[in-house]
């Protein structure tokens, strides 16, 4: 299983690293996100910091929707999805490829996004080790839970405007929890960021379980 | 001879709707088999069934001995199919969709090399992502890979369709070739002038069921003429 998902997300990156649809679109969005959302809040540096936080959970979600619909695209091309089924590969070793993949798309989104608070939102972190937890276990639930709901979509004709909806409301945890633990983050509130992580992890690991069992079954029906 | 597809009665489904219709047959390791038909007869369907990628509802079905309706996940294993879709990675190589196949079916990536130069997809051509490419030579990556991967049962839906003369001859001895070495191959086609002479049997496909079986060009002297005015006569849907 193991193998088989660093196989499926090696090949993954690297179609992603050639097609560059990360680098033109998702990360241009993630920031056009940020950008747009601190227009609607105005120009006030009060407000823009304490909304900081929410703004780049709600910009990665978003991300992690297009990120998603890359990734279930690649096996949409001319008989890949029955390539993939006839490849030998262990399902659950394509969905941990597959999340993978997203997963490290997200982070370079992340990279970006918390630049960009930093110098647009004037934010400064003040408890690092609580943010980098927070966003681990983020990055791993979304990446799960999207690749998942990308599968469930995948051989629908409204694919691309049904995973939205599947996604969104599915992550609006993460995008609690996440916001949450941030804000301690900046404000070096510790022990009420830490609490959050105690929503994080159990998302992260039920979406991990729950798509390694699934994805399978998931791949016929799809 | 052992036997590499066996299927008695057996009915599959292609989504809501019955793909085959309860079909009848046996196909020995080593052997050639040409399935012929009007478009909709179920020849892709009894390919794609043998693959394990469309289920099987009733009647009996198995392909190298595992059951097609309880070990799908152990046939597509051990089958190869060259669908009417290349079923490529379009922003890869020739060279890395191939290794990337092989290395999926657990098999070591020595035989990339060979199967490439095989094809003529080497230098230049090896390195160019599909997306560039023709769809001829679309055809022979995605022969490259079945090559590389050797299956025991090749599954080859129409596939001269697309590939230039040289081309076509190539997939004329490869068929030769897998047979030889002890793999059954089960191949559509609408150009019996080219999949006939292939064959040790041909195999007449109407409404999702086996109508006819005969001897191919490969079992009796002769025979691929007879076979060729027979099939033409009884307007199997073929050019």
């Amino acid at each position: 299983m193991w193998r088989d998902a660093l196989l499926v997300a090696g090949k993954d990156i690297r179609i992603e690293l050639r097609s560059r649809v990360a680098l033109w679109q998702v990360l241009p969005f993630a920031v056009l996100v940020l950008v747009l959302f601190g227009f609607a809040l105005g120009p006030g540096p009060k407000a823009l910091r304490v909304a900081a936080p929410g703004l780049y959970w709600l910009a990665v979600l978003f991300s992690t929707v297009l990120a998603t619909q890359r990734s279930m695209a690649i096996e949409s091309g001319e008989g890949t999805r029955d390539g993939l089924r006839l490849s030998g590969i262990d399902p659950a070793g394509v969905f941990l490829g597959k999340a993978a993949a997203v997963a490290i798309q997200l982070v370079a989104v992340q990279v970006l996004l918390g630049a960009g608070i930093v110098v647009l939102f004037d934010v400064h972190v003040q408890t690092w080790w609580l943010a980098l937890a927070a966003s681990v276990l983020a990055t791993i639930g979304l990446s799960a839970a999207g690749v998942l709901y990308g599968a469930l979509s995948a051989g629908l004709r409204v694919r691309e405007t049904l995973l939205p909806l599947l996604v969104l409301p599915i992550v609006a945890p993460v995008l609690i929890s996440g916001s949450r633990a941030w804000s301690a983050a900046v404000s070096g509130a510790v022990a009420s960021g830490a609490s959050w992580l105690k929503i994080l992890g159990p998302f992260a690991a039920v979406y991990l379980a729950v798509g390694v069992a699934l994805y399978g079954p998931l791949q016929e029906v799809a | 001879m052992d036997r590499a597809v066996h299927l008695r009665s057996a009915v599959a489904l292609a989504g809501r709707f019955p793909a085959l219709s309860g079909v009848d047959l046996d196909v020995a390791l080593g052997e050639v088999v040409a399935v012929l038909g009007p478009n909709g007869a179920g020849k892709t369907s009894l390919l794609r069934t043998c693959a394990g990628l469309l289920p099987v509802t009733s009647g009996e079905a198995t392909v190298l001995g595992c059951d097609l309706r309880a070990d799908r996940t152990q046939v597509r294993r051990r089958v190869g199919l060259l669908g009417h879709d290349p079923a490529l990675y379009d922003e890869l190589t020739a060279l890395e969709n191939v290794r990337f196949s092989v290395r999926a079916a657990g098999l070591g990536t020595e035989r990339v090399g060979a199967a490439l130069d095989r094809l003529g997809l080497v230098g230049r051509l090896g390195r160019t992502p599909v997306i560039r490419m023709s769809a001829g030579q679309r055809r022979r990556t995605a022969l490259a890979v079945l090559v590389a991967r050797g299956p025991e049962v090749w599954l080859l839906d129409e596939p001269h369709a697309g590939l230039d003369a040289d081309a076509r001859a190539f997939v004329g001895a490869l068929v030769g070739e897998a047979a030889a070495s002890g793999a059954a191959v089960v191949l559509t086609s609408h150009e019996p002038d080219l999949s006939v002479p292939l064959a040790d049997r041909v195999v007449v496909m109407r409404g999702g069921r086996v109508d006819d079986v005969r001897d191919g060009g490969r079992c009796v002297a002769g025979a691929a003429d007879r076979v060729l005015v027979a099939v033409r006569r009884d307007d199997v849907g073929v050019a």
